[in-house]
């Protein structure tokens, strides 16, 4: 018998989509309130970041449970997206959805310290060359914090893979639909005789982490080599 | 090039209160460090924007207050070389050289890239990372990136202060050979009266976020003659040094002067401080210094204790630094005829 069932095998499976899912919606929007953060001058910054910065602080069942107000059956959100057919409770979606939030102020923090070692005067050297500021975010700001924002997404799939307290409560622990690995490492620590699929899954989880961490030093590598060409 | 500014900014508890009109082709801003030159520039190039004021370039308004009207720094088409290059580091050479080029529309790119990286032999480095280039290399690419984008107005900010005495020298050739080629206009800001005068005909003297001065470059230098212990330095051209014993000949206009330095082919700059020329009424006699020049006053000029006497040689014209105390006695007015006698190890070369 191997030692992972099919449910598990499905369990890994969703993990690594709903990791890779949060990750890369996350990274455009995070990338871009770090350059907000950095670069411009906002009205309010303080309460911005806050706001940014509260699910890292939070305990992510409250954070899950918050969500679920907002896009549940009678949140406002919740309705106004049923209307197009997309329901985030208790579905995949809701998965992505909870990593996301959990995950996201990791990501700004990172891509936003790489960013706060651009030297501004790149930034106007740019423009008086002739570049708007969206031309400038993409020709200077992304190449000069890529690894930043690497290191920031690796962080942010490692927390998605392991997060529990708000996926639990926002789509729940369905086999199959949102069971992620610790969602089933849960289980099988209440189901008696367990302890072997559990540890099993542990073990996946640990490498899955180191793999992602590999690899992600393997691209900063290459990529630091290919900035001081 | 006409640039006409009227400019009001306030940072913490520095003011900058400008107005000038600036026509010449080469123009400079000259001051102390603190004095708001830098301010000035970000000013004019749109990246600080003025608490009020109106700039207007060849006639066309960048900044208003009055009228609302706020150009965007790129859109204002003016190029900023930096005191440090600022040179993008993920990018080579190359794509440094052409970043404002490719940003350029074709109507405006009137200079043509090869004849550019020629002028500033810029070729033999395109191909290398900006981390390998030395000082004066990245200067000249950060020069040539912004020529490229092809400006109606260049701003240099102390674009020499970093770099030591011999690169600054190696430079300042290819500096006035690109601006005399491709006729774009320049403003120059620097607080090295030398480089000033190098590199601008009519300067803008700043003090305390305020224009104390408009004047040519030359007359401000006349003027150092008698503040400090400065002095006046004449800036002369010498072409094709020849050897003479173990000192070299040079040729200076009809004339031609020896000195004790090497120079190589074709013109080559150099230094005579106004001190350095003695002057003799009736010829020197016997004299240990190699040059002798026959001259002709032109005009006294200056008060206080030191003098300066603006001479006409056949190379040129020259001027001397005297007490007033000799003047007196040697009866030097305009049209008296006296001979300058100058060390050849007083030339000092600076390209």
């Amino acid at each position: 018998m191997s030692l992972l069932s099919p449910q598990d095998m499905q369990a890994i499976w969703l993990s690594v989509k709903v990791a890779s899912a949060a990750t890369l919606l996350s990274a455009p929007l995070g990338f871009l309130a770090a350059y907000l953060l950095v670069f411009a001058r906002l009205p309010g910054r303080a309460v911005f970041e806050g706001v940014l910065n509260l699910p890292l602080v939070l305990p992510p069942v409250v954070v899950g449970y918050l969500l679920l107000l907002f896009f549940g059956r009678s949140g406002g959100l919740g309705q106004f997206l049923e209307t197009f057919g997309l329901r985030l409770v208790f579905s995949l979606g809701g998965a992505v959805l909870a990593s996301a939030v959990v995950g996201f102020p990791l990501l700004v923090r990172s891509v936003r310290i790489g960013m706060e070692g651009i030297d501004p005067h790149y930034l106007q050297a740019a423009e008086t060359l002739g570049a708007s500021a969206w031309d400038r975010l993409y020709s200077i700001v992304l190449p000069l914090s890529g690894r930043a924002l690497l290191a920031g997404m690796t962080l942010m799939f490692a927390r998605s893979l392991g997060e529990f307290g708000a996926t639990i409560v926002l789509a729940g622990n369905i086999p199959g639909v949102t069971q992620t690995i610790p969602l089933a490492i849960y289980d099988y620590t209440n189901t008696p005789g367990g302890d072997r699929q559990a540890l099993a899954l542990c073990l996946v989880s640990i490498g899955l982490s180191l793999a992602v961490l590999l690899l992600s030093e393997a691209v900063n590598r290459s990529f630091q080599k290919r900035v001081r060409r | 090039m006409n640039l006409q500014a009227n400019l009001y900014k306030k940072i913490g508890p520095f003011e900058l209160n400008a107005g000038f009109e600036l026509s010449s082709q080469r123009c400079g801003v000259f001051g102390p460090s603190g004095s708001g030159k830098s301010t000035l520039m970000h000013l004019v190039a749109g990246l600080l924007r003025p608490d009020r004021g109106r700039i207007l370039l060849d006639g066309r308004p960048l900044f208003d207050s009055e009228q609302k009207i706020d150009l965007p720094a790129r859109q204002r088409r003016i190029g900023v070389v930096f005191q440090h290059a600022h040179l993008f580091p993920h990018l080579n050479v190359r794509q440094n050289l052409f970043y404002g080029w490719q940003r350029t529309a074709a109507a405006e790119r009137r200079i043509r890239p090869e004849a550019l990286l020629e002028a500033l032999n810029l070729t033999p480095l395109l191909g290398r990372g900006t981390a390998t280039l030395s000082g004066g290399e990245r200067q000249r690419v950060a020069l040539g990136r912004t020529l490229l984008a092809c400006p109606r107005l260049i701003l240099m900010d102390e674009p020499l202060t970093g770099l030591d005495e011999e690169l600054k020298y190696q430079i300042i050739p290819y500096l006035n050979r690109v601006f005399d080629e491709f006729r774009v206009p320049l403003l120059f800001i620097s607080h090295s009266l030398r480089e000033m005068r190098l590199m601008s005909d009519e300067v803008l003297v700043f003090e305390q976020g305020r224009v104390v001065q408009k004047l040519a470059t030359e007359e401000l230098a006349r003027r150092q003659l008698g503040a400090g212990n400065r002095g006046y330095a004449n800036l002369l051209t010498l072409h094709d040094p020849a050897l003479r014993g173990d000192l070299w000949r040079y040729r200076w206009g009809e004339g031609e002067l020896i000195a004790t330095e090497p120079g190589a082919a074709g013109a080559n700059l150099f230094e005579l401080g106004a001190k350095d020329i003695t002057l003799f009424k009736e010829g020197p006699g016997a004299t240990s210094a190699r040059n002798r020049i026959d001259c002709r006053v032109l005009a006294l000029f200056g008060d206080g204790n030191r003098i300066g006497v603006e001479l006409q040689a056949a190379g040129g014209r020259l001027i001397s630094q005297i007490v007033p105390e000799s003047a007196r006695e040697l009866g030097i007015e305009p049209g008296t005829q006296l001979t300058a006698v100058v060390k050849a190890s007083a030339l000092r070369r600076l390209y």
